[in-house]
């Protein structure tokens, strides 16, 4: 679909048919007292070359994997994009900034969206997935509404190794439904504690929520989360911030998840300073109604051909607005199908070998940093590609230090996590050669002397 | 079209069957038959409270989505559990098999001033 502006013909026609007689007539309501009376400020008007030269002296200040080692994940990680995506989406019948989704003028944009779906469902075991949503943690945020919604109840735990991110949107979310949100513990080998759990779990508890992986890189023991939930009639929702470890690990349906959610960044999107990204949800037929966001489904045409159409529409608030089961009445669409191609390119084993890679080139870092006087591993469970390292020596002095010989190490965690106050977390992907490793090992231990 | 005669309706297009203090409420046949083929119900738990006029549950039909709405105050006793696996009963046997729930009346007298279905045929021909 392309973008065609007005001409000033479009202007004075519709100006006319409306009885305006300027565009300057259609802000009559806006007080004078607010209103700007004179040209912005701006500096005088610069050509393309010093325009340019400016913007990439701007753009040079910036630190980015382009211009550091970076170990820094915690939500944005740092993967391998192959050059044929940006080649296959800005085709202009997918490059718009609006997502079409009529079907007589849309098949290719429908299709993709359905390939994505199927692609989400198999990813995380579920039966059925959305056209996608904003990001990982805004896709959070509505698995909570969708589980208040289907028990009834009021109540929502939430692990406090869950990415802070993602539960500070889910608070945003939450802040004027009177529902109540309630931490749980993290236990020492840094998996959400379960007898922690078990006390605060109730029958008014709607939701537990985890991260799987979770903030600290760790594996969650989905499947007994899911049993504990289940006992009380709360439902399992799953919160996958890396969804490169389900290449790997067991998929979150299959341990019993009710919903699944997460964050699609590691699929072939840039890390972007934080975004656009796209968020996936995924559920079980039998919820399939109390779903949020955009579905697409398969269908037969008049000729009996194989076409794609929005199906279940019914949720969504163009229909029923004020029973809509969200406010989003649209998708990533161009972020998805991003991920689309991604995932296409590399097929299943091609995930997993990538995943493989993650977890190796992670187990080589912890080991070799383990074997580093003023840095130690703090949990002991099964991690994917991050984990957290505590220091003796204050975090941010080396941090601060690493930075300037241009590695950047990790992500402090005292502002989420006070008791955590001498420690960072560190992402390793396979976008992180054995020197790089090395070179921040060899840092670190610099700071040892 | 039936409009059987032992049972009260809306205007809303539901119907009423009356049992000592127990209601079965259902919709119509020509409200079916409006809707075209359902596809969908929800219908509210055991135990909510019900206001009359409010609505208490949806029917979707590939034509369009309709609320269903209390025709007289009361707590729901019993739900119709077979129509969330086959929403067509409505369409086949709206009167009985496809009824929706069955409430406790809060006022018995509230069904007096619904309407007898003479009246109700009298409307539909009015509407159509």
């Amino acid at each position: 679909m392309r973008y065609i502006p007005h001409t000033a013909g479009d202007v004075a026609e519709m100006l006319e048919r409306i009885g305006v007689d300027s565009l300057e007539d259609l802000f009559i309501e806006v007080p004078g007292s607010v209103r700007l009376k004179r040209p912005l400020d701006l500096s005088e008007s610069v050509s393309e070359t010093e325009l340019l030269r400016e913007l990439k002296a701007l753009a040079a200040n910036n630190a980015t994997p382009e211009t550091h080692k970076s170990f820094l994940g915690g939500g944005a990680y740092h993967h391998f994009i192959p050059a044929v995506i940006d080649l296959l989406i800005s085709r202009s019948e997918f490059y718009t900034a609006y997502t079409p989704y009529q079907p007589e003028i849309s098949q290719g944009t429908l299709q993709a969206i359905f390939e994505f779906q199927s692609l989400i469902c198999q990813l995380t075991g579920m039966d059925a997935a959305n056209a996608s949503m904003y990001d990982g943690a805004s896709a959070c945020a509505e698995a909570v509404l969708m589980a208040v919604r289907l028990t009834r109840r009021k109540r929502v735990l939430l692990s406090r190794a869950l990415n802070p991110r993602y539960r500070a949107v889910v608070a945003t979310y939450c802040r004027y439904l009177s529902l109540e949100l309630v931490d749980v513990a993290v236990a020492d080998d840094g998996r959400t504690d379960l007898n922690d759990l078990k006390t605060r779990l109730d029958d008014a508890t709607a939701a537990v929520v985890v991260g799987y992986p979770n903030y600290f890189g760790v594996i969650e023991d989905v499947a007994t989360l899911a049993k504990i939930s289940h006992e009380a009639g709360a439902r399992m929702v799953t919160a996958v911030a890396e969804p490169v470890a389900l290449g790997l690990l067991k998929s979150p349906g299959d341990l019993g998840a009710d919903i699944v959610v997460g964050e699609g960044q590691s699929f072939g999107l840039p890390l972007a300073f934080g975004g656009p990204y796209v968020g996936f949800f995924a559920v079980r037929q039998k919820d399939v109604r109390a779903m949020p966001g955009r579905l697409v489904g398969e269908t037969t045409d008049l000729e009996g051909q194989r076409g794609f159409v929005l199906t279940l529409a019914t949720r969504e608030q163009h229909i029923r607005r004020e029973k809509a089961t969200s406010n989003i009445c649209s998708n990533q669409g161009l972020c998805a199908l991003m991920a689309t191609i991604f995932l296409s390119l590399l097929g299943k084993q091609g995930l997993r070998e990538m995943a493989e890679q993650n977890l190796a080139k992670a187990a080589y870092a912890r080991q070799q940093l383990s074997g580093l006087k003023d840095f130690s591993l703090v949990f002991s469970a099964p991690a994917f590609n991050e984990f957290v390292v505590r220091s003796r020596v204050p975090v941010a002095a080396v941090l601060s230090r690493l930075e300037e010989a241009g590695i950047l190490a990790g992500i402090p965690l005292a502002e989420d996590y006070p008791e955590l106050a001498d420690c960072f977390l560190v992402c390793v992907t396979e976008q992180n050669q054995r020197e790089e490793i090395d070179a921040l090992i060899s840092a670190l231990q610099g700071d040892a002397v | 079209m039936e409009f059987p005669e032992e049972l009260k309706y809306t205007e809303e297009h539901e119907w009423v069957l009356v049992e000592d203090e127990l209601a079965v409420i259902g919709i119509t046949d020509f409200a079916q038959d409006a809707l075209g083929d359902v596809v969908f119900v929800e219908l509210p738990e055991v135990g909510t409270v019900l206001e009359a006029g409010k609505a208490f549950g949806v029917v979707e039909s590939v034509k369009a989505v309709s609320d269903i709405y209390a025709p007289i105050s009361g707590t729901v006793e019993e739900i119709n559990d077979d129509l969330v696996e086959a929403p067509e009963i409505i369409n086949t046997s709206p009167y009985e098999d496809g009824w929706m729930i069955k409430i406790r009346m809060a006022d018995v007298s509230d069904a007096d001033a619904l309407m007898d279905a003479e009246a109700y045929q009298a409307l539909i021909e009015e509407e159509s």
